[in-house]
Formats: structure tokens, sequence, C-alpha cells
């Protein structure tokens, strides 16, 4: 696949509006996602990127405006909310748990149970979670010396690799990825940019907020520009440059106005 | 893409796993002081006794920290076991006296015990419930809101009782737990024994054990994962309460009256329990095994100084020792790790 997907949109935000006390993070904020593309959301610090992100992910509320999922209306007032409707999101900080094992942070809120009995009176079936852990690492390219250590014993890249691949996993419509790739090396950050074609490839949509601009344009399909709260441009990767989304993310250039 | 054999590496050998975890270590401290105790007096320590009476005097004890573990896995504390303790007493005996003729009830049958345990369970957990709302709920911290119900639930044992022990426990109650052995195993220890090992089973192998844990390790990560932080939280101190109601039970089967003014110190005796046995104040990290040695640790030193002669002063001294080691090396492990 390649350009923009299918074309249906998929998850939409039209005038997002929050305030935190008096500070006014997100001013009309609209977003546009279609199934199946990979759209970078840029914007430089304070721009409300994070702030559309946990709107979008059911972790805040917006004040006021409406989120669209397949074209009607819906309330994300929670994060089980957000997930039930196929979005998952990857936080870049406080997204796992240090003292549980891989296995276990992939599973978090999802244990596996075993059949049964036993799994009735809440046994957690450790070995398939352990088994299909090791699967779902391996073909995401998450590579871990040991399955059985604490997670907050592994490198912040790993780490980070793991939370990726959690929420690649569950899956099913919608990823957002914050920063993946900011805490990785070099060969890890090739690896999760791979992660993201190979869930584009299976017709999940991939939103992906970065600082990194040859990294957006190497990845992205389409790019979305947030300044001050709102949206100020929209690219085509393929169309799109360097000089351009510097000029539209500090304002010297806004082409949402025109439309 | 690198093979599924780098994805999937395979499990350590369990010797090696067992031999990075602290409790294996204080497990040794415990066998090792077994055996000196045993090697000064061959006579007296390795004795049936001494075993039996070394088992029935931590029961009630281990009863408590078995709650605590659970507690403080989540980054909690419970301060206010012990009052708890005292107050499902007191509303157990006072209960069994109510039912009985003539407010005695040294002669009650065993339908009024079992009421006297639904009621010391029911006033446990009422106040496990209570911390746990305010724990979770209005967010105040475990400490402030346990320390409150540390002196509220003594206080209200002492109103209901006017500050004096109830005295008539049933003669069958005592008979049959506090006092009562089948094959040379006391029913306290039996007791004691079923809620630590079924203790120890929710916390490892089941999803309410698992998350646990993963309250404790972060509490942001679990709201993030789906996991009702709150709701969790509010049954684990409900957990504790109900733990603490049956071993006040236990307490009255064993004493035969309340011994409000008895328990002042079983909530840091607890800590320390669960404490030495590697479970970390921080939260995410700990075991229930390791809290059967940690409640054994201070227990067999008590012990082992009495039998030898040692003035049995030393023992807060020998424990606070090992107890700031074991805190110790939980932060200096912890440290090595955040590190990276």
């Amino acid at each position: 696949m390649d350009g923009s997907g299918d074309g249906l949109p998929l998850l939409q935000a039209r005038e997002l509006h929050k305030s935190y006390g008096s500070v006014q993070a997100l001013r009309g904020a609209s977003f546009d996602l279609a199934a199946g593309e990979v759209v970078a959301l840029i914007g430089d610090n304070g721009a409300g990127k994070s702030t559309l992100v946990k709107c979008l992910s059911g972790v805040e509320r917006p004040d006021a405006g409406e989120i669209l999922v397949d074209g009607a209306p819906v309330v994300l007032d929670s994060p089980t909310a957000a997930r039930e409707r196929g979005i998952e999101t990857a936080y870049q900080d406080l997204a796992v748990a240090p003292d549980l094992d891989p296995a276990a942070n992939l599973f978090l809120g999802r244990e596996l149970r075993r059949p049964g009995l036993l799994g009735a009176l809440g046994m957690l079936d450790k070995a398939g979670m352990r088994r299909q852990a090791a699967e779902q690492f391996a073909r995401l390219g998450v590579t871990l010396q040991d399955l059985d250590v604490p997670i907050g014993a592994l490198s912040g890249g790993q780490r980070q690799s793991v939370a990726v691949a959690r929420s690649v996993v569950w899956a099913s419509r919608v990823v957002f990825l914050d920063e993946p790739t900011a805490a990785l090396g070099v060969v890890q950050r090739e690896r999760v940019l791979d992660v993201v074609r190979r869930v584009r490839d299976t017709g999940v949509a991939v939103v992906l907020i970065s600082h990194n601009m040859p990294e957006v344009l190497a990845v992205a399909d389409r790019i979305e520009v947030l300044r001050l709260g709102a949206r100020v441009a929209r690219f085509t990767a393929a169309d799109a440059t360097l000089e351009q989304l510097v000029a539209a993310m500090t304002g010297a250039l806004t082409h949402e106005g025109d439309r | 893409m690198t093979g599924t054999e780098v994805g999937a590496p395979a499990q350590r050998p369990v010797l090696q796993r067992l031999a990075g975890a602290s409790t294996v270590w204080i497990a040794l401290v415990l066998v090792a002081l077994c055996v000196l105790f045993s090697v000064l007096r061959p006579d007296a320590f390795p004795t049936l006794f001494t075993l039996q009476t070394l088992l029935i005097e931590a029961s009630v004890l281990l009863v408590l920290a078995v709650g605590m573990t659970f507690v403080i896995i989540t980054a909690g504390i419970d301060l206010s076991v012990g009052s708890v303790l005292v107050f499902s007493g007191v509303i157990g005996a006072t209960l069994m006296e109510a039912l009985s003729a003539g407010g005695d009830a040294s002669d009650a049958g065993i339908g009024v015990v079992l009421l006297g345990l639904l009621g010391a369970l029911a006033g446990g957990g009422a106040w496990g419930l209570l911390n746990g709302l305010l724990v979770a709920r209005a967010r105040i911290p475990p400490l402030i809101v346990t320390l409150a119900s540390f002196g509220a639930a003594l206080g209200a044992a002492q109103l209901i009782t006017d500050g004096v022990d109830v005295r008539t426990v049933p003669q069958l109650l005592r008979d049959g737990l506090g006092f009562g052995q089948t094959a040379q195993v006391p029913h306290m220890v039996a007791l004691a024994a079923v809620v630590t090992l079924a203790g120890a089973w929710l916390l490892h192998t089941t999803r309410f054990g698992r998350r646990t844990f993963a309250v404790g390790s972060s509490a942001e990560a679990a709201r993030r994962a789906g996991i009702p932080v709150r709701a969790h939280l509010v049954r684990v101190y409900t957990g504790v309460g109900l733990l603490s109601g049956l071993a006040g039970f236990m307490s009255l089967a064993y004493f035969g009256t309340t011994t409000i003014s008895g328990h002042s110190t079983d909530n840091l005796n607890a800590i320390a329990a669960v404490v030495l046995g590697g479970t970390s104040l921080f939260g995410g990290v700990g075991s229930v095994f390791g809290t059967v040695i940690g409640v054994f640790i201070p227990a067999v030193l008590t012990k082992g100084f009495v039998i030898v002669g040692v003035q049995q002063f030393w023992q807060p001294v020998a424990i606070s020792a090992v107890l700031v080691a074991a805190v110790w090396f939980d932060q200096v492990r912890r440290r090595s790790r955040d590190r990276r």
C-alpha cells in the first residue's frame, strides 16, 4: 500500500478544545485518519500533540468538539473505551510495569487464563502467555536476551520496544505511537519503523508522533502539522520537504487556512 | 528479521533464578539460625515441643503478615492490622456472649462459635473496606488512613467493652482451635498454613496476584493498560481486613480473652516480617514464601535466645539489624537496576 490507504475516514477529530486551567492546549484541533495509512503528527513543543493523542485514545476528554469513528460520533471516556474500538496507544513514559517481565507486560490487563475450572478461579496461563509473547516479539523483531527478567532491568530502548509491541499486537484499527524511537539505537529504530510499515500493511492505521523529520518523511504517507493547539497544515509525504514542514511548524506557512 | 531463537531465549535454570532472589539468602539465614541453636542446645531446641510452640506462637502473626504482603506489594502499608485484630476479636466475643444464656459464652455450641467467627470476619472486613475506600477513592496516603484506623479501631473496641477484656470464650473454641491438635499438628498452625498456601496461590498464580504486582509496580501503567486500579486496591485492603478478623478470632481461641492491650506492635511486627522476606516497600516485588521466612526469623531468635540463655532483649536488636540489612539490599538492587 502506498499513498493514503483506501481513503475511508476511520478516525476523525473535529474542532477539539481542551484547557488545563488557564492553559489552552487544544484550540479547535482537527485530525483525519484513514484505514491503512501512516500519518505523522508533528509540531513544536506545546503544539498540542500529546493532548490530541490523549483525547483520541481516551485518556483525556475534550472540553468541546467531536470525535468520530467510521463517521459516527463517539465518546471515548476511558482508555478501555478506546481499546474496545481497536485503538491502542504506546505511551512514551509510564507505559510498562517495570517489575514485571516482558510477557507479563505484553498481556497486562489482558491476562490469559487457564482453561476450565482453574481458569475460572483466576489462574493464569503463564506458559501460554510466555510462548505467545516470544512469538510476537520474534514476529515484530523485538530482540530480548532474557524473557524472565523484570522489564526495568532491560535497556530503555528494549522497554520502549516492548511498549510499542504491546500496542501493535492488540490494535485492530488504529495505533498511536508517541515518540516510539526517542530512546532507541540505530538498529532498533529501523526495527520499529519496519514494524510500523508492516502494521500498515495489515490494514491498521498508524499515527506517529515524532520530532525526527527525516524519519517522518521516510515512513509516513501523510503528515499533519499542529501549531498552538490547532492543525495548520497537511502534506502528502511524497510532496513534502523538510523546509516546508519546519515552516509549517514555526508558523511561516499555513495550508489549513486556505482550504 | 532475526530468527525465533533470538526472540525466544530459553528459560534460565531454576537454581540460577533462585540464587538471584534475595528470599533465598534470607531463608539460608533462617536455616543457619536453626542449626546454630540446635548445636548449642541439642537437648532443648530441636524438639517437637519447641517446634509446636514456636509454630503456634507465630501463627497469628503469619496470618496478618500474609495479608500485609499483598498491601506492601501494591506500594501501600497497613498500620491498622493489630487494632483491627482486637476490634474483630471484641466483635466476635461480645456477639458470642450476647447469643449465650446469661451473657456467659463458656458453654456455647458450634452454631454460636460460627456466628462469632462471622462477626469477627465482618468486623475486620468492614475496617479493611473503609481503609481501601479512603486510600483508593479519597486518595489519602495509606500511611495516614491506616494510622487513623489504627487508633480508631482500638478506640472502638474499648468503647464496646468499656476497656475491660471479654473473658468468657466458648470452651469449644478454645479446645477445638486454640489447643486442638491432630496427629501432633496444632490446629492453629494448620489454619495458618492453609491461609498461607491460599495466599501464595492467589499472589503467584492468579490474575488477581498479577494485577497486585502491576498496580504496585506502576499504578499509571496499570491504569492505562485497562486494569481497574482503584477497585483492585479496595479489594486488597478489604482482604487484609478479613485476615485481621480471622487472626482476631484465632487470638481469641488461643488466649481465651480479647487481649485488648496486647497487639499494639502487631502492625510493626507484620511489616518487619514482610520486608525481611524480600518484599519491597516501593511495591511491585515480593513473595508469600519470603514472608513466611520473615515471620520465623524473629520467632526462632526469641525462642533460641530463651533456650540458650541469652538475655532475650537482644532479640529486637538482632532483628533490627537484619531488617536494615534486608532493606539496604533491596535499595542496592533497585539502584543498580534503575541506572540502566
